[in-house]
């Protein structure tokens, strides 16, 4: 009659504590044995993360002084640094970044605002994801085939399109992820309005999607930055100073590459440098761009 | 030829069923939007069925019916917002001052220049409430410096919120709360000046209070705005409509002055909807 619950009323045997205590107990030494095997993995990663970063640190401090800076690559045994490498990774990174990330930005807007659920959109999403995932070195010798061979020898545009080629996957991939986050009522709201859809995307969708766009473009240029196959097959080196892009041109990564491989200890000691100084410059541009991000909120 | 008595809750409205009560009994004006034979298909699932009736105008028209119904739908034909999406298509008339909002070759963006939406949930742009409104003036207008201004303050102060953002109109429009967001997405609307505002469950995602704010202000906007919301809540459609429609598995089972829908509905289908039986 009554529809009250009752112990009676719920089907199956009476609740029997024992049982309901060993199923605890077990509970627990689940969790205890789940729980211990994720600290040792993170304990792990730590300890080689931190073991790398000092061992860099260290050797990278003890190898820095002012002709890092002020002098080019020399003989091993001459006074020599890493001037002329800087100065060509910053010229190679940011051109490459600056013709890649525009590039990037519109492929990857065009697959989320104009090609969602297209086949060719698929298709180029699969083709970016690809190149995302290359081996640099491939990339390093498509270069090589196309720019270097045929123009007649190794240089800094050689590099340049190399690096760009690398940017690009990377900032269609975070634009269009950042993109399709965005709700479709917010864009209804622009178009609703009696927006052409183009300025819907310049003035609200990029706007809203900018710090996530922001931050793929500095992981690409982290990418890049630390890059040496790519460029191994391209800009190849220059062990003088060069700012001509149409010559071989130096990079920390490559002068590490070889530097680091070298028996000359003066020579170990400019790649553990060169090794600290990309480590560093990478690590402050995020801070920066982080900052910057957070100021604007 | 309208004589609106009072706002909000009506004193003098008729008890009607569920203990819903309608504003008292007002005739309707002349359609601004004049529906024939409309029909709607999401692919080959025809949502919208053959539907004829006036949307008055600078009138409330209510839509009301159980969810999938088509009174959304319905509400994204108006303003052509389907045209987004591949394989959505209408057919039919809606006519708007001699011009057939569904025809293949209208004008969307001045189309949607004259009949506005605001949305279920607060869709503020990301960036400051000044640029928010300037936004879509500038899409249809070329305003100066003093004209702009001018015109962002009768906005916000048409749609109730300028005393509350007068001095952070350089303040970004996301820091706003929930009914200040939404009181700006009206205002943004209204500042195009459009001549149709289309509501979609324009409270369902806010407090009583800014709930309460939002219909005062559609009470007050109806005298220069044709104005058409779809809600889920009797009690609001009561309170704001001067003319409800109610929908069924994309039919339109019943259109009818507020007063007499929910004294005197002729359908047994909206009796029982209105009074709570399904839905």
């Amino acid at each position: 009659m009554s529809l009250s619950m009752t112990a009676s009323s719920v089907p199956g045997p009476r609740k029997d504590p024992e049982v309901a205590a060993r199923l605890g107990r077990r509970r627990k030494r689940a969790d205890v044995i789940v729980r211990t095997l994720c600290m040792v993995a993170t304990l792990l990663g730590i300890a080689f993360l931190i073991s790398i970063l000092l061992t860099l640190f260290v050797r990278g401090f003890t190898a820095m002084s002012p002709m890092v800076f002020t002098h080019s690559t020399a003989p091993p045994g001459s006074e020599g640094g890493l001037a002329n490498a800087i100065v060509g990774s910053l010229i190679q990174a940011t051109i490459g970044t600056a013709i890649g990330t525009p590039i990037g930005m519109l492929v990857g807007t065009y697959l989320a605002e104009y090609a969602r659920g297209s086949k060719f959109g698929n298709v180029v999403r699969f083709v970016s994801d690809i190149l995302l995932s290359a081996p640099s070195i491939l990339i390093g010798l498509f270069v090589y085939q196309i720019l270097v061979l045929p123009f007649g020898g190794f240089s800094g545009w050689a590099g340049v399109v190399a690096l760009a080629i690398i940017v690009i996957p990377v900032v269609v991939r975070t634009t269009e992820d950042m993109l399709s986050l965005i709700p479709n009522t917010l864009r209804e709201a622009v178009i609703g309005l009696g927006s052409p859809k183009w300025k819907m995307i310049v003035f609200v969708c990029w706007k809203s999607a900018m710090s996530g766009i922001i931050t793929g473009i500095l992981l690409a240029v982290a990418r890049v930055a630390g890059e040496t196959a790519p460029l191994l097959f391209t800009s190849l080196g220059n062990n003088t100073w060069s700012t001509d892009l149409s010559r071989p041109m130096a990079s920390l990564p490559v002068t590490i590459y070889s530097f680091a491989g070298s028996p000359f200890e003066d020579w170990i000691a400019l790649a553990w440098a060169g090794a600290l100084i990309i480590t560093l410059g990478v690590l402050s541009l995020n801070i920066l761009a982080r900052t910057v991000l957070r100021g604007r909120k | 030829m309208s004589t609106t008595t009072d706002t909000g809750v009506s004193a003098t409205g008729q008890q009607g069923f569920g203990g819903v009560q309608a504003r008292s009994t007002v005739a309707l004006n002349a359609p601004r939007i004049a529906i024939k034979n409309l029909e709607f298909f999401y692919g080959d699932n025809r949502a919208i069925k053959g539907i004829d009736f006036n949307i008055p105008d600078r009138q409330v028209t209510g839509m009301i019916g159980p969810s999938g119904c088509g009174k959304s739908t319905l509400l994204r034909v108006l303003n052509r917002m389907y045209s987004l999406y591949p394989g959505q298509r209408a057919t039919g008339e809606a006519m708007l001052d001699g011009m057939n909002i569904v025809a293949p070759d209208a004008d969307l963006n001045a189309l949607r220049a004259k009949i506005g939406m605001v949305f279920q949930k607060p869709t503020p742009f990301p960036m400051t409430i000044q640029e928010n409104i300037a936004f879509g003036i500038r899409l249809h207008e070329k305003l100066s410096r003093a004209q702009m201004d001018e015109r962002i303050e009768w906005a916000l102060t048409r749609a109730a919120i300028w005393d509350e953002v007068k001095d952070r109109l350089d303040s970004s429009a996301l820091g706003l709360s929930g009914g200040q967001q939404q009181r700006l997405c009206i205002a943004r609307t209204i500042a195009v000046r459009p001549e149709v505002i289309l509501f979609d469950e324009p409270t369902s995602a806010l407090d009583p209070i800014s709930t309460l704010k939002i219909e005062e202000l559609i009470d007050e906007l109806k005298r220069d705005f044709t104005i058409v919301i779809v809600t889920h809540n009797m009690q609001q459609a009561a309170r704001c409509a001067d003319q409800v429609a109610f929908f069924y598995l994309g039919e339109l089972i019943e259109v009818a002055p507020a007063a007499q829908m929910f004294t005197a509905p002729k359908h047994a289908k909206t009796q029982e909807y209105i009074t709570g039986r399904f839905g």
